[in-house]
């Protein structure tokens, strides 16, 4: 029984999906009720196997290729997973609730929700994967749903642009990483991860391929978590369901990349070098989408460049080697990351999907439970003492301090940064007048939206505490510089805070003006210029070559040799039969010479 | 004696006869005449063959007499062929002159 229990966690998705694709369609609520029946059912049992500290799972083989390659389809089952399975179930068990009040009108509610389904089985998969091949196929139906669910209003162009996007970008990425995934096997010749973990200390010698193959695994979290330079898709796939960009864009698809990047430590971690490019990136990748944040307008664009800047954060840590607090931040992120998109989408639903938060203000009285929830949630991201984020945070601060001085400087001005826009968000959105009249009408949302706000918010209280947290990860210990970081964690959060209140109290339109921010950097301008040159010189390449080497070299040459060769034969067509007679003679004596005296 | 080489040599002097006919008159009636000298030629050279080759039993390999009839017959043929055409030609063209039958050309 024991070893069919993880099993159902992952299929009972799957049947969902397949059951409202094939049979219920047609029947929204029900299509609605057994997706959200699965996702229960995946819950109870990661949390039966969670409490049962289950260790082992069936498996069996998948693909076998004599002694070539051997990919089982087993599970993976350690604390780590454990606690992470619990986590995408819990949250996804959150969200799926929470879908039935966001979407309740909604046209293709049951392609969501079948959608929604087979994105928990992809997910799970990727945390329970054992082996790599395994990973990468769960890895690529992620990004599948995922862009499912971001075009699933797919008649509104931006929305089909962005699925187009997030899937296109990703999958530069997944190149990489299918790559890394492929050297990493010709170097130990297997794909399962507990057996390649004690074969790579040996490649640590190689130091060049080492970090060639870490990097490359790199790629793909590179892609799926949104960092540097392949950020660009996150933004935009806030066109999709206010749920789905929390569920997928917030706290589970963008975390896969950290989580992979932790399940396969042993692989990173053989090279330093690979190690400090993974920091780097994370920590410009952190500073860069916190800069941008705050100058956007879009409620839901500043959330997305927080979850970048938070998933930066956690690249970070794992550049510095420590998956521990790496996993603290993706646990305590999942948790607020959700409840604030999850309060965002509440606001978005009762003011007509207006997402300017200029046209918002005043909302703490008419939506006072997505207030108080939205302000954990905002106090847990920007590491205010009593909440999550703070003891996470402050565990990769402590980490940064100890080991690379200038990636704490910029993690440190990047924690100011944070609460800035956090804050500045906050004041916009639900202090100040009501800018519109949309913001002046607005109430409540119903139950089913504010139940998962209320449990999420609670868990994004208590998730930091290490009574709380301890449960479920090993916490990174710290050493005694443990004093003086949040002290100065603390000092820039105060800094940014207040210094977002004074510039944004009672403010109707943005008093600070950064053209540079505002426009991301130009990197969107950049990508399209650099992507329309690359297919206008391809373009032109294969116009060339089709104009002057097929047209001009090999049909036009065809036909212009055999049009020279009839121009030259028809030269001996005189017309003369006693010419022909003659050259006829000629021709037999020549054979009869070649044939006889030759 | 007459040997086999007189035979050749007669025939050969018939064709070349044949050949210069083909080659240099314009009349396309004494072309056609000079081909059948032609194909008589090589009819004369089959019969000698024949004649000349003895079998173990004493008597002359009739292969080659065998075939000259086959061509007889042919060069009948072709001859009721070529002159049908030669008489439409003329028709047409009011002429038999192959100068003026050109027009087969680039």
């Amino acid at each position: 029984m024991d070893s069919i229990l993880p099993w159902i966690i992952l299929l009972a998705p799957l049947v969902s999906a397949a059951v409202i694709t094939v049979f219920t369609l047609r029947w929204k609520t029900l299509s609605s009720a057994i997706s959200v029946v699965a996702v229960l059912v995946s819950f109870t049992n990661s949390c039966l196997i969670f409490a049962l500290s289950t260790g082992a799972a069936a498996e069996f083989t998948w693909i076998g290729i004599g002694g070539i390659l051997q990919v089982p389809f087993g599970l993976t089952l350690d604390p780590l997973s454990r606690t992470m399975v619990v986590l995408v179930s819990g949250v996804g068990a959150a969200i799926h609730i929470y879908s039935l009040g966001y979407m309740r009108n909604d046209e293709g509610k049951s392609r969501y929700f079948a959608a929604l389904s087979l994105f928990m089985f992809a997910m799970l998969g990727i945390v329970l994967a054992n082996n790599f091949i395994m990973l990468f196929m769960f890895w690529e139906l992620v990004g599948f749903t995922s862009y499912v669910l971001i075009g699933h209003w797919f008649y509104r162009d931006a929305a089909a642009d962005a699925a187009n996007k997030a899937f296109i970008t990703t999958r530069i990425g997944d190149f990489g990483f299918i790559i890394g995934i492929l050297m990493v096997w010709m170097a130990t010749g297997s794909v399962v991860f507990a057996e390649i973990a004690p074969r790579m200390p040996a490649l640590a010698s190689h130091s060049t391929f080492a970090t060639a193959v870490a990097l490359l695994i790199f790629c793909g979290a590179v892609g799926k978590s949104a960092q540097l330079p392949l950020h660009v898709w996150l933004p935009d796939a806030m066109e999709g369901p206010t749920p789905i960009s929390a569920l997928i864009h917030a706290a589970t698809m963008v975390a896969a990349g950290v989580y992979m990047l932790v399940r396969v430590a042993f692989v990173v971690q053989t090279s330093s070098t690979a190690l400090l490019i993974i920091a780097w990136i994370g920590t410009i990748t952190a500073a860069m989408a916190a800069l941008i944040a705050t100058q956007q307008n879009d409620i839901k664009r500043i959330l997305a460049y927080s979850t970048i800047s938070q998933l930066g954060y956690m690249i970070m840590a794992v550049g510095l080697a420590s998956n521990d607090a790496a996993m603290f931040h993706l646990f305590t992120h999942a948790f607020f990351k959700a409840l604030l998109f999850l309060a965002a989408g509440s606001i978005l639903m009762m003011l007509h999907h207006e997402q300017n938060i200029w046209r918002m203000g005043g909302l703490s009285r008419r939506l006072p439970i997505t207030f108080l929830t939205f302000a954990v949630g905002a106090l847990a991201l920007i590491g205010c003492p009593p909440f999550s984020g703070f003891f996470s945070k402050d565990a990769i601060l402590a980490l940064a301090y100890e080991h690379n001085t200038p990636i704490f400087a910029v993690a440190l001005f990047t924690a100011f940064l944070t609460a800035f826009y956090v804050i500045r968000l906050l004041v916009i959105v639900f202090f100040g007048k009501p800018r519109s009249d949309i913001a002046r009408e607005s109430h409540e949302s119903p139950a089913v939206m504010t139940a998962p706000l209320i449990v999420l918010a609670i868990l994004a209280t208590l998730g930091g505490f290490a009574f709380f947290a301890r449960k479920f990860l090993a916490l990174p210990v710290e050493k005694e510089v443990a004093t003086v970081v949040p002290v100065l964690a603390i000092i820039a959060l105060i800094a940014g805070s207040g210094l977002a209140i004074t510039l944004y109290r009672n403010r109707a339109s943005e008093p600070v003006d950064l053209e540079l921010l505002r426009h991301k950097f130009y990197l969107d301008e950049f990508y399209r210029w650099l992507i329309y040159w690359t297919q206008e010189l391809l373009a032109r390449a294969s116009a060339f070559f089709d104009r002057w080497i097929i047209d001009v070299g090999a049909v036009g040459g065809t036909s212009r040799g055999t049009w020279s060769i009839g121009a030259l034969l028809r030269l001996i067509q005189v017309g003369n039969l006693q010419g022909y007679v003659f050259l006829f003679g000629l021709g037999v004596v020549a054979i009869i010479y070649f044939a006889v005296f030759r | 004696m007459i040997t086999l080489g007189d035979y050749l040599l007669v025939s050969g002097i018939l064709f070349s006869i044949g050949f210069a006919g083909v080659m240099l008159r314009r009349n396309l009636i004494i072309i056609l005449m000079s081909l059948e000298l032609m194909l008589n030629a090589a009819n004369l050279s089959l019969v000698a063959f024949s004649r000349f080759r003895v079998d173990p039993g004493g008597l002359p390999n009739y292969n080659a007499q065998v075939f000259v009839f086959f061509i007889v017959t042919v060069a009948a043929a072709e001859v009721a062929v070529g002159l049908a055409i030669l008489v439409a030609l003329f028709r047409v063209r009011q002429t038999t002159d192959v100068k003026d039958i050109s027009s087969l050309k680039f």
